[in-house]
């Protein structure tokens, strides 16, 4: 470099101005602002200009207009008098409970398959395997109307249904169950086992303090079972409370009481709970597979008994790896309960983004609050898992 | 020193022991991998008896009592079979939809052309890469067009909405991954840069599109996008399912090219800039051919959920395959108990074979491309 008289560094040769990465920086920002800046502009003007044309205003005050129309399967009362801000919440609880239940299932499936895979049993590993790569390659579309069109909708009229038991009954219009009906007493069989979950914690803790203070066992699986077990089932002889069952009956052309599960909700409890489960296993697989062998060497060198090695090393540091894609499993098997749609389950898009658009006419704001509620779903399970991930993070030197 | 005979040394030799059981062969394998211990050998019978009885159903329905000669009356007589020949009675509209049968040659010439300049694309061994791309990504999508559209050339104008069946599917699978790829390396470039205002432009525009469902975008841009042109002007249904798709896809690659960039050690940065190379250049020559590969596996992962997603097009009333194959199945004149379930295990067959050949794809190109750098091997 170069060095003048004064013993003093010369300032870097110039470049143009144009290659300067600062100054380029500036432009290509201020381009960017512009390009978004002026479609933002134009789509806004078409926006207002068409509205203005079909003499509409934006606004939500249609949300008090009354809906007119029927949905098959509600969680809130509704009726067709009922508002298009009832069809939105309908439509929302419905969402949730489908997701709810089929994110419940798929984990269950999702780590038995995850399991099976790493089976040191070859058939049953090679069945999984199989299995999965044949599940997860065939749209979740396409596997809705098979559970729909060619399972639930070709199983026998009313009249002919099969019964198991007689007490669940299957046919075309969906599966019956009975609903446990409780009495006034049975209120005290619920508090009871409040009671022996509270117990079974406080056993728990002390059982681990003792152990860390003076290195003997304590059983407390087992303790816990019987508290948990013996104390609701003591109470409900004590205060013969009663739980009857609310039997589905042939009625007419159709059964009453019990509970009703429709064809589509069926249909697409299935369909998301058996395509989803094939990437869950797949995350428990790589997740299981992730802890060193050595690890569970070292519990073992340690003295950790074969259960505690599982639940004290292995378990924890595959959560670890596991944890972060599941949620974001649980998200997406969220957002595809809008397939719903197209088997006609009344769930927030089929039935407000379909249905109450296509009456109200209120696209713009209709699909708007149909993208808030997703995006509030992922804002949620985001912030979630950003605080999980803060807590289980390898701390590292 | 005396003869002290010490009780613990040993005077008479050992007895040897046995040999060791079997280590190789099938009987040890069979042994070791179905029969180790009682519960083992308990899964292997119940899962053995599963399969006895799945695998007999599955053979008769799709091929033992399958109908593969006849017309509708063989089908609605023969219950427990799979009816191949509606497939085959309805193999045209299924594949093109309702392109008029005289110009079936022009979808098929694209198909063929196009078959013809991807093969040596996506084979690693095949020369001229460079032209092969050109051919395919600029001269192509012109000539597909130019084919399949019409109106020019002396060609009849086959408006898009008789398009349709496996024909859209190719095409929507095609488009979506040819342009959510490019789209996506941008994205993830403009969320890692130090920019601030392209930073947080790409991260809302990632963020938004990934938290909605593929088909609430779908509805938007059919019943919302018209709102937001001027006045007479309407965009193709397919284009704005097609812009649709590839910009919602492109956001989930930004993701996956992302967690590539980031996995990159910093040391290849600073090395590129010590290089004296500027931005683009570093990256396009040092930074995403390596953060690329080691995404392959995440890439191709989007690619198939691209590809299965296609058909989420038929609930906005585009008649791609699965649309094409649910509407066939209501044609009266083949109302037969069977035909339903033959359509959808030939869709599944369709698309199984589109999304499993392109995961072994991915496997190939992974181990390919293994420079033998990658932490752990």
């Amino acid at each position: 470099m170069a060095v003048d008289t004064a013993g003093r560094l010369a300032p870097p040769p110039r470049t143009a101005f144009f290659n300067d990465p600062v100054i380029r920086g500036y432009f290509y920002q201020a381009l960017l602002v512009l390009i978004v800046g002026g479609l933002v502009y134009w789509l806004g003007a078409n926006a207002i200009a068409n509205l203005t044309a079909q003499g509409k205003s934006l606004g939500f005050d249609f949300l008090r207009n009354t809906a007119g129309f029927d949905i098959a399967y509600t969680l809130i009362p509704y009726s067709r008098t009922s508002t298009y801000l009832d069809v939105f919440f309908v439509g929302l609880l419905n969402t949730l409970l489908v997701s709810l239940i089929s994110i419940v299932l798929a984990t269950l499936l999702g780590f038995f398959l995850g399991i099976a895979r790493l089976s040191p049993n070859w058939l049953v590993a090679k069945v999984a395997a199989i299995y999965v790569e044949f599940t997860r390659n065939i749209p979740l579309l396409l596997q809705l109307f098979i559970w729909y069109f060619a399972v639930l909708k070709v199983m026998p009229a009313v009249k002919q249904s099969y019964s198991l038991g007689d007490m669940v009954f299957i046919n075309q219009r969906g599966v019956f169950i009975p609903s446990p009906v409780p009495d006034d007493k049975f209120v005290w069989v619920v508090v009871a086992l409040v009671i022996a979950v509270l117990a079974s914690i406080a056993v728990r803790i002390w059982a681990k303090t003792r152990l860390e203070a003076t290195g003997q066992r304590f059983p407390v699986f087992l303790t816990v079972l019987a508290i948990v077990i013996a104390l609701p089932a003591l109470t409900w002889l004590v205060t013969g409370a009663n739980l009857a069952l609310d039997v589905p009956k042939l009625t007419g052309f159709n059964f009453r009481g019990g509970i009703d599960l429709p064809p589509e909700l069926l249909a697409l409890i299935f369909g998301l709970t058996i395509y989803t489960a094939t990437f869950i296993g797949e995350i428990v697989r790589s997740g299981i597979e992730a802890v060193s062998r050595g690890q569970s060497e070292a519990a073992q060198s340690l003295g950790l008994r074969e259960g505690d090695r599982l639940r004290l090393v292995v378990i924890p540091q595959a959560m670890r790896v596991i944890i972060p894609p599941l949620t974001s499993e649980y998200l997406s098997l969220t957002k595809n309960s809008s397939l719903g749609a197209a088997i006609a389950f009344p769930e927030l898009v089929s039935i407000f983004s379909g249905t109450a658009l296509n009456q109200a006419g209120r696209a713009i704001e209709i699909v708007g609050m149909t993208m808030a509620v997703y995006l509030t779903f992922s804002l949620i399970v985001s912030l979630i898992m950003n605080i999980y991930n803060a807590r289980v993070a390898l701390v590292e030197r | 020193m005396a003869d002290t005979i010490y009780a613990y040394v040993q005077t008479a030799s050992q007895e040897p022991l046995p040999p060791p059981g079997r280590t190789t062969g099938t009987i040890y394998w069979i042994q070791k991998n179905l029969f180790s211990s009682f519960s083992n050998t308990l899964l292997t019978v119940v899962v053995g008896l599963f399969l006895l009885w799945l695998l007999p159903i599955l053979y008769n329905f799709l091929i033992g009592h399958a109908v593969f000669q006849g017309d509708a009356n063989t089908c609605r007589i023969n219950v427990d079979g799979a009816c191949w020949v509606f497939i085959g009675d309805r193999i045209r509209f299924i594949t093109y939809g309702f392109y008029p049968p005289a110009e079936y040659w022009r979808p098929n010439l694209v198909f063929w052309v196009g078959l013809a300049l991807i093969i040596p694309l996506v084979w690693t061994g095949v020369p001229y890469k460079i032209l092969n791309a050109a051919l395919f990504f600029l001269v192509f999508p012109v000539f597909a067009f130019i084919l399949l559209n019409g109106g020019s050339f002396g060609l009849l104008r086959v408006p898009t909405e008789l398009w349709g069946g496996l024909m859209i599917t190719l095409l929507l699978a095609v488009v979506g991954v040819v342009g959510s790829f490019p789209i996506g390396v941008l994205l993830a470039l403009g969320r890692r840069s130090k920019l601030p205002i392209i930073k947080t432009f790409c991260v809302l525009f990632i963020e938004l599109w990934r938290a909605v469902p593929l088909i609430t975008v779908l509805f938007m841009v059919s019943v919302m996008l018209p709102l937001f042109m001027p006045q007479g002007t309407t965009i193709d249904k397919l284009l704005r399912a097609l812009v649709g798709i590839t910009v919602f896809y492109g956001a989930y690659m930004a993701e996956v090219v992302r967690g590539g960039l980031q996995a990159l050690p910093r040391g290849q940065y600073e090395a590129a800039s010590a290089l004296g190379l500027n931005y683009w250049k570093s990256m396009a020559f040092i930074i995403l051919p390596q953060a690329l590969k080691y995404v392959i596996p995440g890439i191709v992962g989007t690619l198939i959920s691209l590809v299965k997603d296609t058909s989420l097009v038929s609930i906005i009333g585009i008649f791609d395959l699965l649309n094409a194959i649910q509407s066939a199945g209501s044609d009266s004149a083949w109302a037969t108990p069977t035909k339903s379930i033959t359509g959808y295990a030939f869709a599944i067959f369709i698309f199984f074979i589109l999304c499993f050949s392109l995961s072994r794809y991915s496997l190939y190109m992974e181990r390919r491309l293994n420079t033998g750098h990658k932490r752990g091997n």
